[in-house]
């Protein structure tokens, strides 16, 4: 399980994230809502471990992890997919999901061997690429994709990561709407399986209300609300602080 | 063709001409000794061995991970001045060569390692100027100790007897070449050349290559799916070094003297960084062309411009334009010229010449078989 316990960052005297005490079970997907500089990108961060905690503490399963770098949490199954797309550039699609699936083999360190003779990673990668309906674009050099399919590939990366916590960060942030059902389907076939934990930062409310078990409200770096998405999206102090505003965007 | 794609690492030169050229230099360099007779020829030939490997070992650095440095002629010295010490306090037998080899590239690991993890944290402007920093610092030290380097004079020694030009591995001539020591010091330097050279394009093909370039296009999200960027970095710094130490352990093999000019001086710095960029990063096959372009250039840009300026001769203007006096003047339009219509160098431009970049599921296709072979 997933927790943070008064967990707090400042920049200068700003506390972006204010005392946010909250836990994560799997098998749940909780939804983390607020307006723009509510805090709930850098609250990732620090969960991910993109950001140091000023004070407090993040706990995956028990142990605490506050003081372990990115690269170790991801090890342990938290695994992260960024709101501004942030790929290998020349790497080709399916190099990019590959590396991803690289990590879990333990194969980083093997000098001497073909990465081309290693095709279970291959065929993995490219599993994870057909399942956000990129096969076809494999080759393509990750840069020249189109915005909405650096998304896509964004998502196949975190798949091919194969985490025990999903954290999606606006994960359908300008994407045209046609495309938007392709990631809402595997989100939901994530929760799906019924093990992982799944984090969602959307702005989208129709996607928040019928995806989510749970919502979580951030406002000024405060956690404000936290409850089922009926009782939550219907409180005042919601719709003072969020839903004001983004009911007419 | 599935030998030498494991030859290769499946990095095949995907170009016909850029295929062609490398045959030719490896071609070339295999028959110099018969082809190009002569004593200043074959020190060409062996210099351009030793370059590629040097050369091959900063791109790992430069091209693949993206790291500057400029402390890698000090790890070509330390290579040299290893075996440079060792023959000239025990005597040219090989067992001097053994102990000069392993203590060089022991130096040149830790060292390595101590600079990558204690600076390969902070950016890459700042690692630049720390490497730059050390590998001064290490100039000045091998002019400073004359008893141990032999200051700026450098150090004289006899080679092992079999690499002496006074050996005779046969009697008479092949070709009309005497089949000498320097013939089998010669081919020591290209087999030992073209195994490294393998050997780096193999590591590069491998999935520690690979995260290297991760890391390259994107640290930051290489640390975010989990690899350990600081240590990745390290242990290619220390790739790069042993194998640089190793070329400069080939120079002092081949050379029978080691000083600063030849083995630590920021001039071949300035020249390994040339070698890459020109023949192209992150492709090893550029550092192969470009360090074979370089020394030719160097080496016979003057005469070529000797015979220019004589068919000039009553030209008052081009005739002292073109004067041997001015070949790096020439040199330098050269690169000037190739750094802006080649950007890619010339690897990379032969390469995109010759059609869309084949791709990683294409060479699958191409050849399943071979993969699993």
């Amino acid at each position: 399980m997933l927790a943070t316990e008064d967990l707090t960052i400042r920049f200068g005297g700003h506390a972006a994230v204010d005392g946010v005490t909250c836990a994560f079970r799997p098998g749940t997907l909780t939804s983390i809502v607020g307006p723009n500089g509510a805090g709930k990108t850098t609250y990732f961060n620090l969960i991910s471990g993109q950001l140091p905690a000023t004070s407090g503490k993040v706990r995956l399963g028990g142990e605490d992890i506050t003081s372990y770098p990115a690269p170790r949490r991801s090890r342990m199954g938290l695994g992260r997919a960024f709101q501004l797309t942030n790929l290998f550039p020349n790497l080709s699609a399916l190099e990019n999901v590959r590396l991803a699936v690289q990590v879990r083999s333990g194969k980083g360190f093997d000098l001497f061997s073909r990465t081309l003779g290693h095709r279970e990673l291959l065929d993995r990668a490219m599993a994870h690429l057909s399942a956000v309906s990129l096969a076809d674009r494999a080759d393509a050099v990750a840069a020249t994709l189109p915005h909405g399919d650096q998304r896509k590939l964004e998502v196949a990366i975190l798949l091919a990561l194969e985490p025990d916590v999903f954290m999606f960060d606006e994960p359908t942030a300008g994407m045209s709407i046609d495309e938007v059902p392709t990631i809402l389907d595997i989100i939901a076939a994530i929760k799906q399986r019924g093990d992982k934990t799944i984090l969602l930062v959307e702005h989208k409310m129709d996607v928040v209300r019928s995806l989510s078990d749970r919502i979580v409200v951030l406002h000024q770096g405060k956690l404000v609300a936290d409850g089922p998405p009926a009782e939550v999206i219907n409180s005042d102090i919601v719709r003072e602080a969020y839903l004001g505003t983004a009911a007419h965007a | 063709m599935s030998l030498l794609r494991a030859a290769l690492s499946d990095d095949l030169p995907r170009s016909r001409w850029l295929a062609i050229a490398l045959v030719l230099v490896v071609l070339g360099l295999a028959l110099a000794p018969f082809a190009f007779p002569g004593a200043k020829s074959l020190n060409v030939a062996a210099k351009i061995c030793v370059f590629i490997v040097l050369a091959a070992s900063f791109d790992l650095l430069l091209g693949y991970t993206g790291i500057v440095s400029f402390a890698h002629t000090m790890f070509f010295g330390i290579g040299a001045y290893g075996v440079a010490i060792a023959l000239t306090r025990m005597g040219g037998e090989w067992s001097a060569v053994a102990v000069g080899l392993v203590a060089g590239l022991v130096v040149a690991i830790v060292l390595a390692a101590l600079i990558g993890l204690f600076s390969l944290r902070v950016r890459t402007i700042f690692f630049a100027m720390i490497t730059l920093a050390v590998a001064s610092a290490f100039l000045i030290l091998a002019s400073q100790l004359p008893q141990l380097t032999g200051g700026e004079d450098g150090l004289n020694y006899r080679l092992p007897a079999v690499l002496r030009p006074s050996f005779a591995l046969a009697d008479g001539t092949f070709l009309g070449v005497r089949l000498n020591g320097r013939l089998v010091d010669y081919y020591l330097v290209y087999v030992v050349s073209f195994a490294l050279v393998l050997l780096l394009l193999r590591i590069v093909n491998s999935p520690f290559g690979s995260v290297l370039m991760a890391i390259r296009e994107n640290p930051f999200r290489a640390e975010a799916i989990g690899y350990r960027t600081v240590v990745y970095r390290t242990i290619a710094s220390c790739i790069a070094a042993a194998v640089a130490a190793l070329a400069g352990a080939l120079l002092a093999l081949w050379s029978s003297q080691t000083n600063p000019d030849t083995t630590l001086s920021f001039d071949i710095m300035v020249d390994i960084l040339l070698m890459v960029v020109i023949g192209g990063m992150g492709t090893i096959y550029g550092a192969v062309l470009g360090a074979t372009v370089l020394l030719f250039a160097q080496n016979y840009l003057q005469d070529l411009l000797g015979i220019a300026s004589q068919a000039f001769a009553g030209v008052p203007l081009l005739a002292n334009l073109f004067h041997p006096d001015r070949w790096l003047l020439w040199l330098g339009v050269a690169f000037i010229l190739c750094v802006y219509f080649f950007p890619s160098g010339i690897v990379g431009s032969l390469r995109s010449s010759s059609g869309p970049r084949a791709s990683l599921s294409a060479r699958d296709a191409s050849g399943p078989k071979d993969l699993k072979s």
